[in-house]
């Protein structure tokens, strides 16, 4: 350890008596006290900071722009402040809307994806009975049978998941940075659909049926409180029935906020092309 | 081995160990899908009846999955001590959770009997208790372990911090982390789950933690979650991991799912006591949760309590230093409300700690289940009596990454100072220095990340 840290150090130790001696004598520290009421506002929303003395003021402000994470909250005793606990509350209460909401019609039209559907039937079962999300009705499958091109070099499905806001905000960039960034590799895709109510391995029946060699799948994440607009891509060497799930490549947090989407349709393509040159996926390729 | 009863005038008739275990467990959305559950209360309360009379002889001479066709079995098998298993064999496993809760059987006597029981042992004892009973009992059980500290004494609440990023940004994730320490929490491990599951992205984050752990002396460990196989990658390539990760299945089949099996962690074990930076000689991380093998469509009818308690007894070979059952993170198709994760959280923790693990809890629920944070709130008062080693710590409790909400930096906190318990004492006494706690209570400074700036 060296003599300036050892110095800075001790500093510190200093600063902490005096500020603790202050605050033993003076009213309680000013975030502690009551702050007037400021209506919790709507979706874009300036972080605020609320560590009401910090060692270095600027650099809160940087770390808490660093990271969506709910950071530089302080506390009133060990517990968070009001404010804060409620903005968590109303992001839940967001959260658990975006679960029963359905895609956009109009968007899935203008890619041209027609629509299928699992055996889910509501969203209660959906959730219940993972194992219905993962089998097309019949009715579906002989509709993919009709429509699609079998033995496609690369399949690609959307699904709505677990939040079709994910759908609606993302597909729009995801989606043709994909189909570009195969066609820059060369490779072709087969007829693109939307799966309604659909799990992960839903891809390994439609696998079966269509015989793709790579496989990608599109699906709304579980919402988060950050975001409930949060798109996976599963990628799949050869998805068939009894494939597992370390067999899958996955691409998670595609929204604004973390990946953004056209760097993830770009970042698929690539994968993509790895998969079909090392003919494998999941936790077997070499990135 | 009997397997029929008379409940309130009925009679049932059971057609196998693999059932009355299945039907004794408390209800649970996993095993209805599974289509092994209860039908109704009654036949569950027939089932806990039956299942309390047979006996511990009974339960190994009836193994549910045969040694010969599964490794996790043959691990469990081969773990027990003839001699103690000798001297119980004719318990019956009414009388083994009785004796569990006798005043005189103290840590030392659990510690000596876990020798002598198999997972399915354990995880029948589990099925004949109330959730106090839970509580009481893995109180008594107090394992310690050490990587580059000691945590898991009696009186110590340590905490993860779980700093995870949306794109695996390292200032991001060193700010959340920043904010972790300055409430005290990190003992357990500084443990960071990547977006990116690749060997760059792991050294970058194992480089970065071990950093900050230098600057500032901090006496805690660090871990990247990534698949075992991309850490080996990046330990070989040079990067500091004092422990390794891996989550875990009870099943041969349900690992290999993970992309696992015990030639692997034994391949990841020796690498790391050769190659990690930790002390030891405790160095692994293990993550479990009931419903992993169903979801793998890996569970060979077997209920998922019973499979809980089978991870535990894969993981206890590894003698880790962490484990943690991530408790509602699968979702709703396995614990479907909030009553059932909290008796599943009790049932992996005493199921853990009876079979000598260090076991903490991921307090958590994901959106699409029917629970909130008022659930969590409860659960973790609920394991801070039963004596957890740690809790997951993320900030205000709302994993950026995970999309799931566990325990917050705050509750940790809060728990210590509510509940009289206190950080892990090396990890305590480099607070106290920093001048973030004294006298086991946060100081005025403490919640201001830019401490470590």
């Amino acid at each position: 350890m060296n003599s300036s840290f050892q110095l800075e150090q001790f500093v510190d130790r200093v600063m902490a008596e005096l500020e603790k001696k202050l605050a033993d004598t003076l009213p309680p520290p000013m975030a502690e006290r009551m702050e007037p009421m400021t209506p919790i506002d709507g979706e874009t929303e300036i972080p605020t900071i609320k560590v009401p003395l910090p060692r270095w003021a600027e650099g809160l402000t940087e770390l808490v722009e660093s990271t969506p994470a709910r950071i530089g909250v302080w506390r009133t005793g060990t517990r968070p402040l009001t404010k804060e606990m409620l903005k968590f509350r109303r992001d839940h209460a967001a959260a658990i809307d975006s679960i029963y909401g359905e895609a956009n019609a109009a968007l899935l039209e203008r890619f041209g994806l027609f629509a299928v559907e699992t055996r889910y039937e509501n969203t209660e079962n959906y959730l219940k009975r993972p194992d219905m999300g993962r089998i097309v009705t019949e009715a579906g499958v002989s509709m993919i049978r009709q429509s699609c091109k079998p033995q496609p070099q690369v399949q690609i499905v959307v699904s709505d998941g677990l939040s079709a806001n994910a759908i609606d905000a993302n597909l729009a960039d995801v989606y043709p940075a994909l189909l570009d960034s195969l066609d820059a590799y060369g490779l072709r895709a087969g007829t693109s659909f939307f799966v309604r109510g659909g799990r992960v391995a839903v891809m390994d029946q439609i696998g079966e049926l269509l015989q793709p060699d790579a496989f990608v799948l599109l699906i709304g994440e579980r919402p988060g409180l950050v975001s409930s607009k949060s798109m996976s891509a599963y990628i799949c060497y050869r998805p068939r029935k009894g494939t597992v799930e370390s067999d899958r490549t996955v691409i998670s947090n595609i929204h604004s906020g973390g990946t953004p989407p056209v760097e993830a349709g770009a970042y698929i393509g690539t994968l993509v092309h790895k998969m079909l040159e090392q003919k494998t996926s999941g936790i077997n390729l070499e990135m | 081995m009997k397997l029929a009863t008379t409940v309130l005038g009925r009679t049932y008739q059971f057609k196998s160990l693999k059932e009355v275990l299945a039907k004794a467990n408390e209800e649970k959305s996993g095993d209805q899908l599974a289509g092994i559950a209860a039908e109704d209360a009654k036949e569950r309360i027939a089932a806990k009846l039956i299942l309390s009379d047979l006996t511990l002889a009974d339960l190994r001479n009836n193994p549910l999955l045969p040694p010969e066709t599964d490794e996790v079995s043959r691990v469990i098998e081969e773990a027990v001590n003839e001699k103690i298993f000798g001297e119980i064999r004719n318990w019956s496993i009414a009388e083994l959770r009785e004796y569990l809760l006798r005043q005189d059987t103290d840590n030392d006597r659990i510690r000596r009997l876990s020798r002598g029981l198999t997972s399915e042992m354990v995880a029948a004892a589990a099925k004949l208790m109330s959730n106090l009973d839970l509580v009481q009992a893995a109180g008594k059980i107090e394992v310690v372990t050490h990587c580059n500290i000691s945590i898991g004494q009696r009186g110590v609440l340590s905490g993860r911090a779980q700093p995870n990023h949306p794109t695996d940004s390292v200032p991001g994730i060193m700010a959340s982390l920043y904010e972790a320490l300055s409430y005290g929490i990190g003992d357990a491990v500084i443990g960071i789950n990547p977006v990116i599951d690749s060997a760059d992205s792991v050294k970058n984050i194992l480089n970065a933690t071990k950093e900050g752990m230098e600057k500032w002396n901090i006496p805690t460990q660090n871990c990247v979650l990534a698949h075992i196989k991309t850490q080996m990658k990046a330990i070989r390539q040079g990067a500091p991991a004092d422990m390794v990760f891996q989550s875990l299945a009870g099943t041969e089949d349900g690992n290999r799912a993970f992309g696992i099996d015990v030639a692997m962690l034994d391949e990841a074990d020796e690498l790391v006591r050769r190659e990690g930076t930790g002390t030891g000689p405790n160095l692994w991380y293990f993550e479990t949760g009931q419903g992993s093998e169903l979801s793998a469509e890996a569970h060979h009818g077997i209920d998922q309590v019973t499979l809980e308690a089978r991870c535990y007894g894969l993981a206890r070979k590894y003698k880790p230093f962490i484990v943690n059952t991530v408790v509602g993170f699968i979702g709703p198709e396995y614990l479907y409300d909030s009553k059932q994760v909290i008796r599943a959280g009790l049932e992996d923790h005493f199921m853990g700690k009876l079979q000598q693990l260090p076991m903490g809890v991921d307090v958590c629920y994901t959106n699409h289940m029917k629970a909130d944070q008022n659930d969590m709130d409860n659960l973790a008062v609920l394991l801070a009596a039963a004596g957890v080693n740690y809790i997951i710590g993320a900030p205000m409790a709302d994993d950026c990454m995970l999309n799931y909400q566990s325990t917050s930096y705050h509750d940790i906190a809060t728990l210590r100072e509510t509940m009289r318990l206190r950080p892990a004492p090396e990890f305590e006494r480099w607070l106290n220095r920093m001048g973030i706690m004294e006298n086991g209570k946060l100081t005025s400074q403490a919640g201001d990340p830019t401490l470590f700036l």
